[in-house]
């Protein structure tokens, strides 16, 4: 499975900001930890605003944080606002899926789209934080 | 031989193994959160994992004197091809008692019983759309493993032949 920019950008966002709840991080800040233009993550930050994921904080010492509930929001919530994640939310139609062998395909993908739901819907924030975490220490180890 | 009766301070919740006296509240819990009433099965289940069986784990998690959970599981070898590992059947939370720590409590205590028992590695299966148990699982750090259940409707395989 392969996630559109804008999304990934987005996941990297929210899990940077909800990793600090005590701070706020400029957009500066996450674009270069994540060597993106500052241009798409403002459009992508912008996005999550109005999902009511992140919030701007004015004034000096300013930036954006997480606003969401870690224990709740899910990365589909996430990957939701960029792009639909089943072929079947995506829509259009493709030559040959009228055909019999188009209709078996789309069992076939079906199948897969449903697993890539419920994954994405049963990992929250607070777990991807806990994932990155023995990431982390798996990676210490190895280079230790 | 697992004698579990662990009481949590910080939570208030005691871990214990399953007794006579608990069976009709878990049916009532699992049928309560399923909608299915299942007394035959959990009458059933109660019979071959409760006690201290050596390597069958039936728990349940009391909490002001009422049962908040219970937790299925035992040790199984080279089921569908896999090394002996723990299995967890079944976890069932009262809902009035979400998010208070209960399955996380039920579910160290039987992953300790398991690794105490020499197993490295625990398994579960989830139906897809239950993502509340999933997500739980989830958070306990269990991802997807090498295998992948398949089914098919006898129905349709007749039909098919």
């Amino acid at each position: 499975m392969k996630l559109q920019r804008s999304s990934r950008l987005a996941l990297y966002s929210v899990l940077e900001l909800a990793s600090r709840p005590d701070e706020q991080l400029s957009a500066s800040d996450i674009a270069a930890k994540f060597d993106v233009s500052l241009n798409h993550l403002a459009k992508v930050l912008r996005d999550l605003g109005r999902a009511r994921m992140v919030e701007a904080v004015r004034g000096a010492g300013g930036g954006y944080r997480f606003c969401g509930n870690a224990r709740r929001t899910t990365l589909k919530d996430v990957v939701e606002v960029f792009e639909p994640i089943t072929l079947h939310d995506a829509g259009g139609y493709e030559p040959g899926d009228k055909t019999d062998f188009g209709a078996s395909l789309a069992v076939v993908l079906g199948e897969i789209d449903d697993i890539a739901v419920a994954t994405l819907d049963s990992i929250t924030i607070e777990t991807m934080l806990k994932l990155t975490n023995r990431v982390q220490k798996q990676t210490a180890l190895e280079t230790a | 031989m697992a004698n579990i009766n662990e009481f949590h301070e910080e939570s208030g919740i005691t871990v214990r193994n399953a007794c006579d006296g608990d069976l009709l509240r878990i049916i009532a819990l699992d049928g309560q959160i399923s909608g299915i009433n299942k007394q035959e099965y959990w009458q059933e289940s109660f019979r071959r994992f409760s006690g201290t069986k050596d390597g069958r784990h039936f728990l349940v998690a009391e909490k002001d004197g009422h049962i908040a959970g219970f937790i299925v599981g035992e040790i199984r070898a080279w089921e569908f091809g896999s090394p002996p590992g723990g299995w967890v059947f079944s976890l069932t939370v009262d809902p009035d008692t979400r998010l208070g720590g209960v399955a996380t409590i039920m579910f160290d205590t039987i992953c300790r019983c398991f690794k105490q028992a020499g197993v490295d590695k625990v398994h579960t299966m989830i139906d897809r759309s239950n993502i509340t148990v999933m997500s739980f699982f989830r958070s306990q750090g269990m991802m997807a493993g090498s295998s992948i259940p398949l089914e098919i409707d006898l129905s349709e395989r007749e039909e098919s032949s």
